[in-house]
C-alpha cells in the first residue's frame, strides 16, 4: 500500500486541508518578515528617521520643520542617540484659524543605532527642515580590508 | 513647556490630474489657514525645501503652493530605516477674498513656509447720481 502523507490527501478527504493552507500562508509570512533588510513602514513616534549606512558612517535624517537649532537637543549615551525638543506654539492665540493641521508641541525620540559608533565623531547639522546626524562607526565594526598575499 | 506631545503626521501623495515624466512625487504639506482684519496667512510645512525652491503664484482666485525639495538621500550608501519619504510639494486652495495681489509675501524657515495675503481695500461706496433729462 502507498503511503500518502496525510495533508497530500485531496482536500476532499482531508478535513485538516483548510489548516494547512493556514499554516503555510505564516510561513510565506514569516519568511518574508526575517528576509527583510530595510525597515520601512510608518513612524510611530516623532520625528520620522531615515537611516543610511556607507562604510564609515551612520547618517541619521529626521523631518522637523519648524524647530530651529535653539529648541533642539541631541544627545548620544552608548548606542542610544535621543533627539527631543519643541516646536513652538504661534505667539498670538487669539487668531481665528480657518485650518490648523501643524501640530505643535513637544518631542521626544529615543533610537538605538544598528552598529557601535565612536561618541567623539558625532555631528548634526540642521537645513530647511531636515536634521542631519553623522556619527562614524566604532573602529571595530568598520570593515577591513585583508589583503591576501601569494606564496 | 507645553505638555502636548507631537504625534507623527504621515505624508499623503499628491492625487495627480496627469502623470509626471519623472519620477518624483509629490506630497501634501499641513497648513495653519489663519485670518485676521487685513490679510490672510497661510502657514505650511515643507521640510527640505529651500527659500529659492519655493513658487507661490495666485491665478484669479487659486493660490497654488509649491516648493521643491533639495533634500535627497546620501549617496553611496544602505539605507537601514526608512520612515518617511522625500519629495516635492504642492496643495492649491481656492481664495473667497479680494486679495491685493501685488502685496503677496512669502517667507521660508526652518522647512516652514508663510504665505501672507493681503486683502484688497474694500472699494469706497460710489454715489451715482441720475441725471434727469
Amino acid at each position: 500500500m502507498a503511503i500518502i502523507r496525510f495533508t497530500e490527501r485531496p482536500g476532499f478527504r482531508n478535513p485538516w486541508a483548510e489548516f494547512e493552507r493556514i499554516r503555510q500562508g505564516f510561513d510565506q509570512l514569516s519568511r518574508n518578515f526575517a528576509g527583510r533588510d530595510v525597515q520601512y513602514g510608518d513612524a510611530n513616534v516623532f520625528p520620522p528617521l531615515n537611516i543610511f549606512e556607507d562604510r564609515e558612517s551612520l547618517i541619521v535624517k529626521a523631518e522637523i520643520a519648524g524647530v530651529n537649532s535653539q529648541n533642539l537637543e541631541i544627545s548620544l549615551e552608548g548606542e542610544t542617540l535621543t533627539i527631543q525638543g519643541i516646536r513652538k506654539k504661534s505667539n498670538n492665540e487669539t487668531l481665528s484659524y480657518h485650518r490648523r493641521e501643524i501640530e505643535r508641541g513637544n518631542f521626544s525620540r529615543a533610537i538605538s543605532l544598528p552598529v557601535k559608533v565612536d561618541p567623539d565623531t558625532v555631528s548634526a547639522k540642521l537645513k530647511n527642515g531636515i536634521l542631519t546626524v553623522t556619527i562614524n562607526k566604532a573602529a571595530e565594526v568598520k570593515p577591513r580590508q585583508v589583503n591576501v598575499t601569494t606564496e | 513647556m507645553s505638555e502636548h506631545e507631537l504625534k507623527v503626521q504621515h505624508k499623503q501623495e499628491v492625487q495627480h490630474e496627469g502623470e509626471t515624466t519623472k519620477p518624483e512625487k509629490y506630497f501634501v504639506p499641513a497648513v495653519d489657514i489663519y485670518e485676521t482684519e487685513k490679510k490672510v496667512v497661510v502657514v505650511s510645512e515643507m521640510a527640505g525645501v529651500p527659500s529659492s525652491g519655493v513658487e507661490v503664484t495666485l491665478d484669479a482666485d487659486v493660490l497654488t503652493i509649491r516648493g521643491n525639495t533639495e533634500d535627497e538621500a546620501p549617496s553611496d550608501t544602505r539605507i537601514l530605516l526608512n520612515e518617511f519619504d522625500s519629495g516635492h510639494y504642492l496643495r492649491r486652495f481656492t481664495v473667497a477674498e479680494t486679495i491685493d495681489q501685488a502685496n503677496i509675501t512669502a517667507s521660508m524657515n526652518d522647512g516652514i513656509l508663510t504665505v501672507t495675503l493681503p486683502k484688497a481695500e474694500p472699494a469706497q461706496p460710489r454715489k451715482i447720481k441720475v441725471e434727469v433729462n
